[in-house]
């Protein structure tokens, strides 16, 4: 990989900078910082689901495997199972199918123990091939 | 209904404002919302709406300067907890369960994203919401929300 201590070869853009996402290997980590909470003594739902829909589209990308193309969400759902503590979170993507239009993604978010999770998901990621025209007739 | 004179609607005016710099007063301490820059907007009865301004640290594709469906789910998911909090007329401890986000389209560089959410249902233990995001012009939205929030309080 790469010299950045994130872990990613490319600058992180700002919005994951923000979250502050460092990856290490299929894992993503949200190290805990005060501007992720929510209410008093918990994160915000919306920091946790940052991370994961950020887990997806890595995933995503990493299948791609260096192919050219543009990775738009479509959907997400998130399921809150607990509470996230004021501690490190974590998240890992797993893709249920890599279509050449589409890919369907499921996440997992947890912190300490990894067996349990505060937060799922399933996203639906658009894939925009650049080479889609030229290798699919009609 | 007769129209609204001046004085009635400077009135309505000078509520909203009073209202804004009151809720806003919570809001500036809750981090991850200071964070994303996410302000109270308007409420009613049963539905909130909540402003995110164009910032440079919402951006996910710097190419085009597009911001990230992550924020937009947080000021989604923010609303839809208002929106909840005012049907149900109480402070009582609330948790998401569950929400979904439909991204219709990507927001609009530079243009404030507005999330509006209404909380259609409430039972005992649970609140059903749903809304949508846009920068402007609510017949064009950016996505759509539907979700589940479950009231804390009791013996969860």
């Amino acid at each position: 990989m790469s010299e950045d201590p994130s872990g990613f070869a490319v600058p992180l853009p700002p919005y994951a900078a923000m979250l502050g996402l460092r990856r290490d290997g299929a894992v993503l980590t949200m190290p805990f910082g005060a501007h992720l909470i929510g209410s008093p003594g918990r994160l915000h739902g919306g920091s946790v689901a940052g991370l994961m829909e950020i887990a997806a589209n890595l995933a995503v990308r990493t299948a791609l495997e260096g192919a050219k193309a543009a990775i738009k969400p479509v959907n997400v759902t998130v399921d809150y199972l607990r509470e996230g503590a004021l501690e490190d979170s974590f998240a890992e993507a797993f893709i249920m199918r890599m279509g050449r239009r589409v890919a369907n993604v499921r996440v997992e978010a947890w912190q300490s123990e990894r067996k349990r999770l505060i937060a799922t998901a399933h996203m639906n990621l658009l894939i925009i091939r650049e080479d889609a025209a030229a290798a699919r007739p009609g | 209904m007769s129209e609204p004179t001046d004085t009635e609607a400077a009135r309505a005016a000078e509520d909203k404002a009073r209202m804004q710099r009151f809720v806003n007063k919570f809001m500036g301490a809750v981090p991850h919302l200071q964070a994303l820059g996410i302000c109270y907007g308007s409420s009613g009865p049963d539905w909130a709406e909540l402003y995110m301004p164009y910032a440079p640290q919402l951006v996910a594709y710097p190419d085009t300067g597009v911001i990230a469906s992550g924020a937009i789910f947080s000021l989604m998911d923010s609303a839809a907890g208002f929106s909840v909090l005012v049907k149900h007329g109480k402070l009582e401890p609330h948790a998401t369960l569950d929400l979904r986000c439909d991204y219709l389209r990507p927001a609009e560089p530079g243009k404030t994203v507005i999330g509006r959410v209404e909380c259609y249902k409430i039972t005992r233990r649970v609140a059903f919401v749903r809304g949508i995001a846009h920068d402007g012009d609510p017949g064009h939205p950016i996505a759509h929300v539907a979700g589940t929030f479950m009231f804390t309080s009791a013996d969860a």
